[in-house]
């Protein structure tokens, strides 16, 4: 289980850098969601992995092994965030786009032509 | 309580002229003058008491731990300077409302001069080092803005920013000399160090705290080589000029030099770097004024030239020299406030202060003529004005110091010099602007004359040179008196103050001076073609701008080195730093390879298929980045890889929310797509192919091996504290959604404030962004002339009431069991945003009538008003509480948690629908503007 999660997650990672370095806004937008779902599944498994054993606290049953959920926690809003930054980077892909007339993400404005 | 009045009231207050503003033309005026007469009268009520008794002292403690706190002191020299800056101030503001124009922002301009005011009285009334440091860079600030006051002039904003890098870089060393001199006496209050000086002299780190607090005050008040601010300062509207330069801020630096005298002084090396350096500053600026044009920057530079003749006084370490120093202070003030302010009748009335084309204007400008050169001879130093006093009992300290000099004849040949290039520009002032025939550049007819209110200042304070001068004994005696005894405590000489003293060394220095004065005034012209290289001469000016230069070129050179404008420059450096800080600690010795001594567990089938569907995704998204739609669908797939994953390894709360989140980024995502091109071209070359996969390759396996590596090691976890208290103490039994609103829901208040920032900069950024929607999707294929499809119109009716019960469902619920704000919050969005693809943004925009930036706001409020009530109930911030409720037959539990909880959903609700509306109206139809 260990290894399998690990070499998702890799691979998970891998390819967002690799879209990262693109030269299109879109892929890099593509890459950075990849990145994050990598992210957030990395910090969940620092809690180590379990089955079947949500961390949902049952006073009666006495001392019973839970998931950790204080990775969860901060994973929770993490995921919510990245919503809000992927929804940032697409808008400002966008803008540029309309700027710049071009959606490469190394666009420059163009130069003002001297007058006369 | 007076005393904390003094200072509290304009620096409390400094804005209120921005509102009297309001109230007529004379508002910004009267609030600025009614501030400052309140100031005055507080000041008068604290030293009712009488100066001479014990210091008075108010203490507030503001961090004892690091010995700081905002006390104030009132003793003479405190006292006088409160005066002089209450007392000019407030002439000034009845001089500065007659000269600025209607259109000038008066009221800001008096809200810099209150703050200015307030800044300088803590300055001058402050009981602790440090708090004095603060406030003295608090003048340097506040004098930054009134001198930059006409921004939209270069001068006046270069003037201004000069004038703040030396006099803040001063600053800078005073603090290192206030560190030190506290380190030596292990205390920064005044009174203790004042007390301390036999301890401090005799330290080895005296030069070092000598030296950083001299620089302070040499920039201060503008000794040579530091003197370069000053004249360029002159941008500034006179009235500020008047007050800056004749009252408070240069003489800030000399208000410091006399607090310390008693800790400082006494020792060669005060002799020698106070005195020595005044004294060539006196000599310097006196020559360079004869030789200015601009009137204003004349009584610049006969400024640098009396802040040198003040500080000679304090550096020749005895006690007489202190009162006459003590007493030059307040004769400059007078005398030098009102030439500036007449300086400003002269321009105002004539349009230029240029003195070769002034002329003449003594049968013009008859009470201004009068009044400037009674001014003016006071500043010369001639009976029987207050200037002379002072000047005499200069050239009687010169006299009895420099005896004891190597050379008897040196110090006062130095002042005498000094003095006659002092009677010699007080001459040209006078003479080139009233009383030589005009020069015919003006219209003699055109002139403005002045208006009373500002007549009335100038009147007054050379009354005040005019009293001072013929009855010292009455009128100036006992203050100088009560100031020089808070000074110089049991040494305080016998002053008898007297404008005869008979016929003796001084006052034949005072005639060779006048003669020499009026010689050099008749003869300037000759000596122009040597006064014009004078002011250069020092090299500070040059100097700075050097130093300025270099700086700026090394930024420049800097930010193009590392700015290449290219987004891989920056990405392949993180990546790679990542991979080397983060690897580093596995070369360690201790290091004992990948797998730890956890044994490995096998994987449940269904696990092996979630993680193949998130791997398979991502590769997949890789495979297709260019098409983009495909790309789309690929990259949900990886998605719902992850929330399967979640939900295997018994993470309910984050499947639920990484579900909801890939339905919102999918809509957004398609919003997007609409204004993209539907592929990316191939453009990449092999080389650059080979480098990101490579890199790419490592960073993934560098995760993968470090996650294996964490995974196969024990481990201890803080959760179970959580796990424990979370029913006894957080009233939940759901850990995650505990762990959130309450046990760290100070970070959670963090994160959905970053949320609302989030929304706020996509909002922003689409304001004005209107981009023509495509006549046909990417493929090529044409819109459905159906925009609004029936099916789903019909279908997501009933939908929406259903989807809201069942995210009211999981709001409730989240405190037990999965669910809770961010989800719910996340439910409730995407049901609306349904709504608005079916039946269209005006649809649904007619129905939900409320502004989603407002509502970010509230869900914000909600969430802190809850996080403030603990503090009603004297807890910490964010304490929650629970309790059973009993509702008739039902019976259930309530925390406050869940109320910031309701935040949270708020937010996130408001969040959605902002981000997916805003993007959705950004498109208008092609017919509009043609497609680019």
């Amino acid at each position: 289980m260990e290894v399998l999660l690990s070499l998702g997650v890799g691979a998970v990672a891998a390819c967002g850098i690799y879209l990262v370095l693109r030269e299109r806004t879109f892929s890099v937008v593509l890459g950075l969601a990849l990145l994050s779902y990598a992210t957030n599944l990395f910090l969940f498994s620092v809690g180590r992995v379990t089955v079947g054993a949500p961390p949902i606290a049952n006073p009666d049953a006495g001392a019973v092994a839970y998931a950790d959920p204080l990775p969860q926690a901060l994973v929770l809003t993490a995921i919510v965030i990245g919503f809000a930054m992927t929804a940032f980077v697409v808008v400002l892909a966008l803008v540029a786009r309309q700027r710049l007339g071009s959606d490469e993400v190394d666009a420059m404005p163009p130069r003002k032509e001297p007058p006369g | 309580m007076a005393l904390a009045l003094i200072v509290l009231l304009p620096l409390s207050l400094f804005w209120l002229p921005l509102v009297g503003r309001r109230f007529g033309r004379h508002g910004a005026a009267a609030t600025a003058g009614a501030i400052t007469l309140a100031a005055l009268a507080a000041l008068g009520v604290a030293a009712r008491a009488g100066l001479t008794g014990p210091v008075q002292i108010v203490r507030l403690d503001w961090m004892p731990r690091l010995g700081l706190s905002l006390s104030l002191r009132l003793d003479g020299l405190s006292f006088l300077f409160c005066a002089l800056v209450l007392g000019i101030g407030a002439l000034v503001v009845l001089y500065a409302r007659y000269y600025l124009a209607e259109d000038d922002r008066r009221d800001r301009f008096f809200a810099f001069l209150l703050l200015f005011m307030g800044a300088m009285l803590g300055l001058v009334t402050a009981e602790n080092l440090l708090a004095l440091v603060v406030l003295w860079e608090l003048t340097s600030v506040s004098s930054f803005l009134l001198v930059a006051f006409k921004h939209r002039q270069p001068e006046a904003r270069r003037g201004a920013r000069r004038a703040l890098s030396v006099t803040g870089l001063g600053g800078l060393a005073l603090l290192g000399g206030v560190l030190l001199l506290g380190q030596i006496v292990g205390d920064y209050t005044l009174t203790t160090v004042l007390a301390s000086r036999d301890v401090i002299v005799a330290h080895p780190r005296y030069p070092y705290a000598l030296a950083l607090v001299l620089l302070g005050v040499f920039t201060k008040s503008a000794q040579v080589p530091f003197h370069f601010w000053l004249p360029g300062a002159m941008a500034a509207p006179t009235p500020a000029s008047a007050y800056l330069h004749s009252a408070t801020m240069v003489k800030a630096g000399i208000f410091l030099l006399v607090r310390l005298w008693p800790a400082l002084s006494g020792t060669d090396l005060w002799l020698w770097s106070v005195g020595g350096l005044g004294l060539t500053t006196m000599v310097f600026g006196a020559v360079v004024a004869l030789f200015q044009h601009d009137v204003k920057g004349l009584l610049a530079y006969s400024t640098i030239s009396h802040l040198g003749l003040i500080a000679t006084l304090f550096g020749l370490n005895t006690e007489m020299a202190v009162v006459a120093g003590l007493f030059h202070i307040i004769n400059h003030a007078c005398f030098k406030a009102s030439l500036f302010m007449a300086a400003g009748v002269i321009d105002h009335g004539t349009g230029t202060r240029d003195m070769r084309r002034l002329g003449g204007l003594a049968r013009s400008m008859r009470s201004t003529a009068i009044l400037t050169t009674v001014a003016a001879a006071a500043m010369a130093g001639l009976p029987p004005l207050n200037g002379f006093l002072s000047k005499e009992m200069f050239f009687k300290e010169a006299v009895e110091v420099g005896a004891s000099a190597a050379q008897p004849w040196l110090v006062p040949a130095v002042a005498t010099l000094g003095g006659a290039f002092s009677v010699a520009y007080s001459i040209r002032l006078v003479w080139d602007v009233f009383y030589r025939p005009a020069t015919g550049a003006l219209d003699h007819d055109a002139l403005h004359l002045p208006p009373v209110g500002m007549q009335a200042p100038i009147a007054l304070l050379v009354a005040v040179c005019i009293a001072v001068g013929v009855a010292p004994g009455l009128v100036v005696e006992p203050l100088l008196l009560d100031v020089a005894r808070s000074v110089l405590r049991a040494q305080t000489p016998e002053v008898h103050l007297n404008l005869w003293h008979g016929f003796n060394l001084p006052l034949l220095m005072s005639g060779i001076a006048v003669a020499g004065g009026v010689l050099l005034a008749r003869s300037r012209h000759g000596l122009s073609e040597v006064g014009r290289g004078l002011p250069d001469l020092p090299a500070g000016a040059d100097a700075f701008n050097a130093t300025l230069g270099a700086m700026f070129r090394f930024a420049r050179w800097f930010s193009v080195t590392l700015n290449r404008h290219e987004l891989v420059g920056y990405v392949v450096p993180v990546v790679l730093s990542v991979l080397v800080v983060g690897t580093l600690p596995f070369y360690a010795s201790s290091w004992s390879g990948l797998s730890g001594p956890l044994p490995v567990s096998p994987a449940p089938a269904a696990l092996i298929a979630f993680v193949a569907l998130l791997g398979l995704g991502a590769v997949a998204t890789l495979r297709f980045h260019r098409r983009r739609i495909l790309a789309l669908i690929t990259l949900s797939l990886s998605g719902l890889g992850s929330t399967l994953v979640f939900v295997e390894l018994s993470a309910p709360d984050l499947a639920l929310t990484q579900l909801s989140v890939e339905v919102a980024t999918t809509v957004l995502m398609l919003l997007a797509l609409n204004f993209l091109p539907a592929e990316s071209p191939r453009e990449v070359t092999l080389p650059r192919v080979v480098r990101d996969a490579s890199l790419a390759l490592l960073f993934g396996l560098a995760m993968a091996g470090g996650m294996y590596a964490v995974l196969t090691r024990p481990f201890t976890t803080i959760a179970d504290f959580y796990v424990a208290t979370s029913k006894s103490h957080g009233g939940g039994t759901n850990i995650v959604n505990v762990i959130l609103v309450d046990y760290r829901g100070f970070d959670t208040m963090g994160e959905v404030t970053v949320l609302g920032v989030a929304a706020l900069a996509v909002a922003a950024m689409l304001h004005d962004t209107r981009i023509p929607r495509p006549r046909a999707s990417g493929e090529g294929r044409a819109w459905s002339p159906d925009r609004h499809p029936f099916l789903l119109r019909i279908m997501s009716r009933p939908l929406l009431p259903l989807l809201l019960l069942v995210a009211m469902y999981i709001l409730l619920r989240g405190h037990n069991l999965p669910g809770g704000g961010f989800i719910a919050g996340l439910v409730v969005g995407v049901a609306l945003i349904l709504q608005f693809l079916a039946g269209g943004l005006d649809f649904a925009a007619s129905r939900l009538r409320f502004s989603f930036v407002a509502a970010i706001a509230i869900g914000l409020l909600v969430a802190l008003l809850t996080g403030l009530a603990a503090i009603l109930f004297r807890t910490p911030f964010l304490t929650s509480t629970f309790g059973h409720v009993h509702l008739g037959p039902l019976e259930f539990e309530l925390a406050s948690a869940m109320a910031f909880d309701l935040g949270v959903f708020i937010t996130v609700v408001a969040v959605l629908l902002t981000i997916l509306t805003r993007l959705g109206r950004v498109g208008v139809e092609p017919t509009e503007r043609s497609d680019a």
